[in-house]
């Protein structure tokens, strides 16, 4: 892409055993003073999104997963977990991280900050 | 092996039989190729009139625009005609020189205008004077609209359906129109001469024109048209002359491919031509057991048996003619016809009329069951009628009463006559012309109109006004079914009992097992919380709990509210206190800082705005159980004082109520269930408005209602049975209970089921015990009843270790793993 590269500084963070979510549901970590969901799908996909629904706040790591969609639970938006796209609405998109699995089944989710 | 199949015909009925081919599978074994005479794609030519009016643009109307047949791998062969078949060789050749293999061949290549011999209609080259116009497509459409802004006067030839329709249009615009009609009468396909004078005269009222028993002899000037002379030897000015006298089907191109062709080309019940199975018609150009149609409703009927049978899902599926009913608006002015339209014989009639608003109904029966009706100007009366026509139902009561429809049943002002901005989906604050727009956009099923606007989806209620806003928009033939209606949940397609057998028949207990085995592994995350009540109903304790699966309120038992903090609700049998737990109560608010507490409508105390990891904590304080207030399932039971001190109560319906909510805590079901027992008619307990309400009535009996509702809609409950015992009160009320557990449909309150399957069906499963299921009911509640667990142990025992954490940290030891710099790319 065009303009200078950015600096940025990337923390890597161990957020433990993936055990710690139930499978197919979502849980609100708090790093680096701020709140992120974290999914683990059925399929033993993980994601990481932004902790609150942009439409009117709502716990998105509370919702019902499936198909790659988190359903807020709130008012029912859907939005897809790998992208943070909105599906059938029109909010902003979910601010979404990368987040992996280590060989010892832990979590390493990497934030950057500018 | 795929087969070619081609479709001549890009009109209503040949895009309308490919998509329901293609809904069937029937891409999968056809590569489709379609010839369209038109440049485009399909649209509904029932609306080419709002064109002409300008009420819609052309763009509105179209069905499927170009894209969507790429979308879908048919070929369209758009604006090229067909110009022969050759049925040795199954090829059709375009009038471009393009051929076309075939191995099934699909006619429907509709009809077209009939153009009386009129002298001076034609210039000598053949064509249309300047100003003469038919009125069939959307090309003619925009090229009257575009005349019609050059002329002043208009003149239409022909007094039915379609001439009123341009009639209309051209009014709309502005023009002086008039109607010249050879017959005696508007209408006389539909109406009858009496129906057609009142129609007439409301026509007038809007300024129409009209002239009966006119036969046209000669269109004056050249080259533009100036006028007509009638045969009576009168004449009429006019600059602009529309000729709507009818259609006739286009049948030359099957005529020269040999085939049989009398009024329309000859179709058997298979929808195939008799002398060449491989070929098939269907539409306004078909002819079936001596008659054609130029209606929508016979079109579509055709056109699914027609793909039932070569998409091989129902090879042996047979068309058997249709009974023609129709509901049209004309002019704006409602017309609902069926059947015969003149008695004859013994037939008995019975009419009614009140010229002055414009309103006639007619009713012609024959032996007892209705053969014929006309509803002009109020059809209020036409759901019921053609209920009684397609059933040929026999007719019990005092027919003139199915003519007048209960002041209780007919339909409020439609939402189509009101303001745009009207707010129809009170939840979501959805206006009704973001639904017409979504609707013009391309959402043809209400489905796909809700996911889009968001209307419906929070209580649902205005469901029925987006269908008619849907339907009015699209007109009678643009709307789409949508299978999904009737699935129990979206994203598994199956009705519920076929659902239920099939998680038996494949001991599916899970699901996640449910998708796997039924929806090709398509996990639909709104269909997850449903599938589990589903299962837990069919399996009881032996259901697989996937936690998962739960809609948030099941997984920590409180209900969410917006700012994500939970209310807590502690059960209070028959709200029921005492001092010592009003106390303790009260202890718990404080200590936990609920920030309000508030005495619910169900008789209980709520704690509000308790965090989600301290419930487990409020929930051991307060000691008390579930009051299952966030849940699909029964929730509480009011009471009045009843006969303990209450100086009018006839019935104990204090400790009814606490037994009635003892055995039934907890218990799941489609929808939540809100009950109430009153110790006398006065009903202060609200019974008659429960899902399920006992009321004491004088004599020591009980009456136990069920259905009733006083929500998004309110509704008086029916009386399934009049008992004389607390003990037959719960039986009853059990044996419902598991019904609807067994045969509601997902998120279906008992006042929609009650309805949907009517309290008589209900009295003579449940009461009358007709189906010899009584005793089976009564043993599968009481199984449910004896496997009630208080969610609120699991205070003691989560399920999880995190079931309660409302956040969790990253691990300390190695936090943060690795910190380095990059530059991003």
């Amino acid at each position: 892409m065009s303009g200078s590269p950015m600096p940025v500084q990337r923390r890597i963070y161990n957020l433990g055993p993936a055990s710690r979510i139930p499978l197919g549901e979502g849980k609100v970590y708090e790093v680096a003073g701020r709140a992120l969901a974290v999914f683990r799908t059925r399929q033993g996909m993980l994601h990481a999104t932004q902790a609150a629904c942009p439409h009117r706040g709502g716990p998105l790591a509370d919702g019902v997963l499936g198909n790659g969609l988190v359903v807020c639970p709130l008012h029912g938006f859907k939005f897809e977990l790998s992208t943070g796209s909105p599906v059938g609405n029109d909010c902003r998109a979910l601010e979404t991280y990368r987040v992996e699995l280590t060989g010892g089944g832990d979590m390493l989710l990497f934030l950057d900050e500018p | 092996m795929t087969q070619r199949l081609v479709v001549v015909g890009n009109g209503m009925a040949g895009a309308r039989f490919v998509e329901d081919l293609l809904a069937r599978g029937g891409g999968k074994r056809y590569r489709i190729s379609i010839f369209g005479d038109e440049p485009y794609g399909n649209y509904n030519r029932i609306l080419l009139s709002s064109v002409l009016a300008g009420s819609h643009d052309a763009e509105d109307i179209f069905i499927n625009p170009l894209a969507w047949y790429e979308a879908n791998g048919v070929k369209l062969h758009a604006g090229v005609r067909a110009a022969a078949i050759d049925t040795e060789r199954k090829v059709v050749r375009g009038a471009n020189g393009i051929d076309e293999r075939y191995d099934k061949l699909v006619l429907a290549t509709g009809s077209g205008p009939f153009v009386p011999p009129i002298a001076g209609l034609w210039n000598q080259a053949g064509a249309f004077k300047e100003g003469a116009f038919v009125f069939r497509t959307l090309e003619d459409c925009n090229a009257i609209g575009q005349a019609s802004e050059r002329s002043r006067k208009a003149v239409v030839v022909g007094g039915g359906l379609l001439g009123l329709e341009a009639a209309r249009g051209l009014l709309e615009r502005g023009l002086e129109v008039h109607v010249v009609h050879l017959m005696d009468h508007l209408m006389e396909l539909q109406l009858d001469a009496k129906g057609g004078a009142i129609l007439q005269r409301t026509l007038e009222g809007m300024g129409l024109h009209i002239h009966l028993n006119k036969s046209t002899q000669e269109v004056l000037g050249s080259p533009r048209v100036t006028g007509l002379r009638f045969e009576d030897g009168s004449a009429l000015d006019c600059d602009l002359l529309v000729i709507a006298a009818g259609i006739r089907p286009n049948v030359a191109l099957a005529r020269e491919a040999g085939l049989l062709v009398e009024r329309g080309i000859v179709v058997g019940d298979d929808l195939a031509t008799p002398g060449d199975p491989d070929i098939h018609a269907l539409g306004e150009c078909a002819q079936h057991r001596g008659r054609t149609y130029g209606l929508v409703a016979p079109l579509w009927e055709q056109a699914q048996v027609l793909a039932d049978r070569l998409s091989g899902r129902d090879p042996r599926a047979q068309y058997a003619g249709s009974k023609v009913s129709t509901k049209l608006k004309v002019m704006g002015v409602e017309l609902a016809v069926m059947g015969t339209r003149e008695r004859s014989g013994a037939d008995e009639e019975i009419a009614y009329e009140d010229a002055s608003r414009g309103i006639y109904k007619k009713l012609i029966l024959r032996e007892r069951r209705l053969v014929g009706s006309i509803l002009l100007g109020d059809a209020s009366a036409a759901p019921n009628l053609f209920q009684a026509f397609d059933r040929e139902a026999e007719i019990t009561a005092d027919p003139a009463a199915l003519l007048f429809p209960a002041a209780a049943e007919a339909k409020p002002r439609s939402v189509l006559d009101a303001p745009d901005s009207l707010q129809i989906c009170n939840c979501n604050g959805v206006s009704k012309s973001a639904i017409v727009q979504a609707a013009r956009r391309g959402c043809r099923s209400l489905k796909a109109v809700c996911e889009a606007t968001r209307a419906g989806t929070g209580c649902g209620t205005c469901r029925r006004d987006v269908q008619a806003l849907l339907e009015g928009t699209l007109g009678q033939g643009g709307t789409a079914e949508d299978p999904s209606v009737h699935y129990y949940v979206p994203g598994v397609p199956l009705a519920k009992p076929d659902l239920i057998r099939a998680v038996k028949e494949l001991g599916l207990h899970s699901v996640s097992s449910v998708f796997h085995a039924l929806a090709e592994g398509k996990e639909d995350p709104a269909s997850k919380p449903g599938l589990a009540s589903l299962l837990k109903t069919v399996w009881g304790k032996d259901y697989e709990d996937e936690r998962d699966a739960r809609f948030i309120n099941d997984r920590v038992h409180a209900n969410i509210q917006r700012d994500g903090t939970f209310s807590v609700i502690p059960r209070i049998y028959g709200g029921v206190t005492t001092p010592a737990e009003l106390r303790r109560i009260a202890d718990v608010a404080e200590r936990h800082q609920a920030k309000m507490v508030k005495i619910t409508g169900g008789q209980r105390i709520d704690l509000l705005g308790i965090p989600k990891e301290k419930l487990p904590e409020v929930w051991r304080d307060l000691g008390m159980p579930s009051g299952h207030a966030y849940t699909k399932a029964f929730r509480t039971c009011k009471t009045c004082v009843g006969t303990d001190f209450c100086r009018y109560g006839v019935g104990d319906s204090t400790s009814l109520g606490i037994a009635i909510e003892r055995r039934f805590q907890g218990i799941e079901s489609p929808h939540k269930m809100k009950l109430a027992t009153a110790g006398c008619p006065r009903n202060c307990s609200e019974a008659t408005t429960k899902d399920l309400g006992a009321v004491a009535i004088e004599g020591g009996h009980w009456e136990v209602h069920v259905g009733g509702a006083a929500g998004s809609r309110v509704r008086k409950g029916d009386v399934l049975c009049v008992v004389e015992s607390h003990e037959e009160v719960l039986r009853f009320m059990g044996r419902f209970m598991q019904y609807y557990r067994e045969h509601a449909k997902y998120l279906e309150r008992t006042y929609d089921f009650v309805e949907r399957v009517g309290i008589d069906k209900l009295k003579a499963v449940l009461v009358k015990d007709e189906e010899g299921i009584a005793a089976r009911l009564d043993a599968e509640i009481q199984a449910a009843v004896d496997a009630y667990q208080d969610p609120w142990e699991e205070a003691h025992h989560p399920v999880h270790p995190q079931q309660f954490a409302r956040a969790l940290e990253p691990s300390r030891e190695n936090e943060p793993a690795a910190e380095l710099a990059e530059a991003s790319s």
